[in-house]
């Protein structure tokens, strides 16, 4: 069964159509990949599907449920997990307590003004930490963590709710070279052994065609193309898309 | 005429560019070729003093850039056309050309709104229109434009075919080509193979921030294998 | 009213207008093409008022004399403004914004000494006007010509500053700067002289608004916050940045304000209600339904001013022993004071730690929730009023005592709905405004909060009236907020404000309703402020508007960021320094305010980057 189903989507703004009648769904377990080239609409459409914008028309369904209109935090409660294309971690805070500021705010403990914060859910912290190879890392500050590592931190804070979607925008842009197959290896595996859905957005071709179960094409906000990695690699459009052409 | 070496520079935390280097002799057209997230874009602003390199340096005609403003640089004769175009959207067309006027410059063409208005026809229809009120192609039309009042030496294009109409990017493919026959330098960065085909002379290819290939656009048009590995999908 | 009053009404907010809106276009046009909200903007203003009425009594009350005097005025506050511009300015806009808004406070400071010194405390009210003394008949009513005059006055200067941005190069690359700095510079715009020259004209427009005001009211030393609370509002309403949006929310708050005073008294279902005392909340409740219709002013454009994050705090650690150490041994010295001290020195310390209760309740909104407030008085007011007014007229003194902290809160409530709606800039303007709010009610409600002479006869229940026992109540009362306070960082809820400061885009993300986490921050600050304010009041035994103004707010920045924002105890620390400092200043010399404003500027410019953050560099290591 399809985890997320994204019907009809469109966005215009100023007159340009960013996001045209776009529709797919990605099913529990399965990594699919959103490629374009730049203005293609990805952004836009990924934006739409976490609850920053509001489409024109169109609906985004996750498990049965309505997702347009709702606030991101409300999506978050609903299980689905976000990393960002320039990690976005609290940066004054350890790597620990940026898992447990998930956890605590998964089970809504936010709001209490006396307990300790940095004692609630340690293990639990230090558990998810360990499945994205951080847990030697624990007590540093993030401000001062490497880009790769801040990235698998982001995935660690990204599954403290136990999601079943997992929306991931350029989760290797900004990395070196070396570091980004292995952490799209450890997000996929993470991804499968759990059953989680994946939708990433990449520019980096080698990490699509190595992990991506699904792909999908955008070009001027539309969807051009859809299929395995080798249907999409074969697909006349979707070359020329990218290799771009004078005479379209 | 612009040389790049060794460059190192980062947003924040993340390093986009490794030891990258490159060359530009004067009067040539020059292609930066690399897909999305490559480190185009940044190239090109690290060279106009827009992000701060880590490391390296940038030279002009001999002169170090590297440690200088924006603006010193610009008025050493470097203009800059950003990807984003970056109209003043408040300001009509003459206003935007008025912000990029620059004293004329000895061995650079010289550039008046009137001989503008002969390479881009359009922008001359239109003087008084506020630049927010202009299309795409017209705002990258206005851009470039904007930039060669300032009279420079060498210009970086960043992306200047992205998002055009296919009837657009040919106009802008002359506009190139009428440029180099000016005398002036340019570096462009793009995705488009067969933009680059029309208006440069050589290519570097950048992947990961760092340069892949480098060679003449013919040399690059023999060789399937790098246009595979690097370019398509 | 008569239709030949409503005219007359609408006349007098018209000519009010153009002073103000000279004064906003000025602070428009300078945060625009700066982003720095300039204090000192009302410093010149005050100047251009004085410097008007010596030159025109120097040169004679002739016409020339007159607008001869008016014009000098204008050009040397231009004057004034450029060289602070080039001097100090310049060398801050990499600096934190707190620092920037602090630097231009300390300018405040200066120059409002520098006026004592040259001026006196006298008000001086100007001539009439030569030529336009007389007045006209307009509906049948005598409206003096110098008023019709002013009214004409705005609009040409709305006219030319047009001419002046539109038709001429310099005008448009002001244009193009304020829209995008950046670009402006890759096209070989210097930056630097730009701004001295927006700067100039800035302050130039700042000093015709005062000197074009001497024959309506008079300069006096308090001009300068006044008109800047004024223009602040008129600026939030009128959007940042936009001249004409100015000059509509200067007509529109200053005919409104006319015509509360023109109604007056007025008497119905069997109750007197005075408009006239309306006048300044008249101005927020513009403001406050301005600001929920367009959230960015009536024509300005919502815009991402985003700056560098600076350096980032290291993670919150449990404290190490010795520090607890300290602190116990601290504790233990204060609690045997008494037996130890003076009166003199009891009183001082009991102050310190009021003072520290307020700084460490400032601290939590603007170091960890990064809600940078510029009037944090208000609260420390309302607990102040609160705790009075009820000890006045309803419960003993002890239940008084937590009433006051109680009014702070219900204050912080209300005001900190329309704050956390807005960031940056905007935010600490719009505290600032309310604190000037709340300072207005009780400064013009004799009735109720005494005016300007405040009350009296405020004194602790019997039990509590020696000095010895009230400095106890005082520590005990303190040490508890302050510990309260801590504790609350250390929490869950203390994190999450942190969250939405360090990235509000990922707090969103997990969960964390990032406005109303700092809705309730701001409450809660405001109600240990309250308690610092109620426990001050009842220690003075008298309270005047003083404990709400301006410089309450800032004295308790000051002492914020002399601590170290970005530690805990920092504030503490800088507010026992502070308030020493202060008193020791204060009673040596006339010009406190001026020692005070050189002091905080130059720390601020010996280190640009926080004074916490030189010391940390320097004494600690960074983390790896």
């Amino acid at each position: 069964m399809s985890a997320l189903v994204v019907k009809n989507l469109s966005k215009a703004y100023g007159g340009v159509q960013a996001v045209d009648d776009v529709s797919f769904s990605v099913a529990a377990g399965e990594l699919l990949a959103m490629i374009g080239p730049n203005g293609a609409g990805k952004t836009t459409c990924f934006n739409m599907l976490n609850g920053q914008l509001a489409p024109d028309t169109g609906s985004v369904e996750f498990e049965g449920r309505r997702l347009t209109g709702l606030a991101p935090r409300a999506i978050w409660r609903l299980g689905v997990g976000r990393t960002f294309q320039i990690t976005a971690t609290f940066a004054s805070m350890t790597v620990r307590e940026n898992v447990q500021m998930a956890l605590l705010s998964h089970r809504r403990r936010l709001g209490a003004l006396f307990p300790v914060a940095a004692h609630q859910y340690r293990d639990e912290a230090d558990a998810l930490l360990g499945r994205v190879g951080m847990r030697d890392q624990a007590e540093r500050a993030c401000a001062v963590l490497a880009y790769g590592n801040l990235k698998r931190v982001e995935l660690a804070v990204a599954l403290a709710n136990t999601p079943r979607l997992l929306l991931m925008d350029e989760p290797t842009a900004g990395m070196a070279p070396g570091e980004r197959n292995e952490l799209m290896q450890l997000a996929a595996d993470l991804a499968r052994s759990s059953n989680i859905a994946v939708l990433f957005t990449e520019h980096d071709m080698d990490v699509v065609f190595t992990h991506a179960d699904r792909i999908i094409v955008l070009a001027q906000g539309r969807l051009i193309a859809q299929g395995t990695p080798a249907d999409v690699r074969a697909d006349p459009r979707v070359r020329e898309v990218y290799l771009g052409s004078l005479h379209a | 005429m612009l040389s790049v070496r060794r460059l190192n520079a980062a947003y924040g935390r993340a390093q986009i560019l490794f030891d990258l280097g490159l060359e530009a002799s004067k009067g040539e057209v020059v292609v930066l070729l690399g897909r999305n997230g490559a480190g185009k874009s940044t190239t090109l602003k690290t060279i106009m003093g827009l992000v701060r390199p880590l490391s390296g340096e940038v030279a002009m005609e001999g002169r170090m850039l590297t440690s200088m403003k924006p603006y010193q640089i610009a008025r050493l004769g470097l203009g800059y056309v950003p990807e984003e175009r970056r109209i003043f959207t408040d300001l009509n067309v003459m206003e935007n050309l008025e912000v990029g006027r620059q004293p004329r410059r000895e061995g650079a063409p010289h550039w008046t709104p009137e001989r503008l208005f002969e390479l881009f026809p359009n922008l001359g229809r239109m003087q008084d229109r506020l630049g927010g009120r202009m299309s795409g192609g017209e705002q990258q039309m206005l851009t470039i434009a904007r930039t060669l009042m300032g009279n420079p030496a060498a210009i970086l294009l960043d992306e200047p075919s992205e998002g055009l109409a296919p009837v657009i990017v040919e106009q802008m493919a002359a506009t190139i080509r009428s440029l180099k026959r000016e005398g002036l330098t340019v570096l462009l960065s793009e995705q488009n193979l067969h933009f680059a085909h029309v208006v440069a002379d050589r290519a570097y290819i950048i992947e990961k921030g760092q340069i892949r290939y480098t060679g003449t656009m013919a040399e690059l048009e023999s060789n399937a294998a790098v246009r595979e590995q690097y370019l398509s999908v | 009213m008569s239709s030949s009053a409503i005219a007359i009404q609408f006349l007098n907010g018209l000519a009010s207008a153009s002073s103000l809106f000279l004064v906003a276009a000025g602070l428009s046009l300078i945060f625009g093409v700066t982003r720095i909200v300039n204090f000192a903007h009302g410093s010149l203003y005050m100047l251009g008022a004085y410097m008007a009425y010596s030159l025109v009594e120097y040169f004679g009350r002739t016409p020339l004399g007159f607008w001869g005097g008016v014009m000098i005025a204008g050009l040397a506050a231009g004057l004034i403004g450029a060289v602070l511009e080039i001097v100090l300015l310049r060398r801050l806009y990499q600096a934190p914004e707190l620092l920037q808004l602090l630097a231009t406070f300390a300018l405040v400071l200066v120059i409002k000494d520098f006026a004592l010194w040259v001026w006196g405390p006298e008000d001086l009210l100007g001539p009439r006007a030569p030529g336009f003394d007389q007045a006209v008949a307009i509906a049948g009513r005598a409206f003096p010509e110098f008023d019709l005059l002013l009214i004409a006055i705005g609009p040409v200067v709305l006219g030319l500053l047009w001419l002046l941005l539109t038709r001429t190069r310099w005008g448009t690359l002001v244009r193009a700067a304020t829209e995008d700095r950046e670009m402006a510079g890759a096209l070989g715009v210097n930056q630097a002289w730009l701004f001295t020259g927006v700067f100039a004209l800035g302050s130039l427009l700042a000093g015709i608004g005062g000197a074009i005001n001497i024959p309506r009211e008079p300069a006096t030393l308090g001009m300068d916050l006044s008109i800047i609370s004024d223009v602040f509002v008129v600026v939030v309403v009128g959007g940042m940045g936009s001249i004409p949006g100015a000059f509509l929310a200067a007509l529109l708050i200053s005919v409104i304000k006319a015509f509360c005073i023109g109604i007056g008294e007025v008497h119905a279902f069997g109750i007197d209600f005075s408009f006239s005392k309306l006048t300044l909340v008249v101005e927020f409740i513009v403001m406050a339904i301005v600001l929920v219709i367009r959230p960015w002013g009536l024509l300005g454009r919502p815009s991402a001013v985003a700056r560098g994050p600076g350096t980032v705090e290291d993670p919150l650690r449990a404290p190490p022993r010795p520090l607890l150490a300290f602190g116990a041994a601290m504790l233990a010295i204060l609690v045997l004071m008494p037996l130890l001290s003076d009166a003199y020195t009891l009183v001082l310390l009991g102050d310190i730690l009021v003072f520290a209760l307020f700084s460490v309740s400032l601290h939590f909104i603007i170091g960890p929730a990064g809600m940078h407030s510029f009037g944090h008085a208000a609260y420390f007011g309302l607990g102040a009023y609160g705790a009075a007014l009820a000890l006045k007229h309803l419960m003993p003194m002890e239940a008084a005592l937590f009433a006051g902290p109680l009014a702070a809160a219900l204050g912080a409530l209300l005001f900190g709905w329309f704050c956390v709606r807005l960031s940056g800039v905007y935010l600490a303007m719009l505290t600032l405004a309310f604190a000037q709010i709340t300072w207005s009610i009780v400064f013009q409600w004799d009735t109720f909060t005494g005016g300007s002479n405040g009350l009296v006869d405020v004194w602790p229940a019997a039990w509590l009236g020696s000095k010895t026992a009230y400095y106890y109540l005082t520590l005990a009362l303190a040490t508890a907020g302050i510990l309260l306070l801590w504790r609350m960082l250390y929490a869950p809820f203390g994190y999450a404000l942190r969250a939405g400061r360090d990235s509000p885009l990922r707090a969103d993300a997990i969960g964390i309703d990032v406005r109303r986490t700092q809705w309730a921050g701001f409450v809660l600050a405001g109600l240990f402020a309250g308690l610092a304010g109620a426990v001050y009041a009842f220690s003075k035994g008298s309270i005047s508007p003083e404990v709400v103004a301006i410089p309450r707010s800032v004295d308790g920045l000051v002492m914020v960021l002399l601590g170290g924002i970005q530690t805990l105890t920092g504030p503490v620390a800088g507010a026992a320094v502070f308030t020493w400092l202060q008193d020791t200043i204060a009673r040596n010399t006339d010009f406190w305010r001026a020692t005070l404003g050189m002091i905080i500027l130059v720390l601020v410019l010996a280190f640009p980057r926080g004074v916490t953050g030189m010391l940390r560099r320097r004494f600690m290591r960074e983390p790896a």
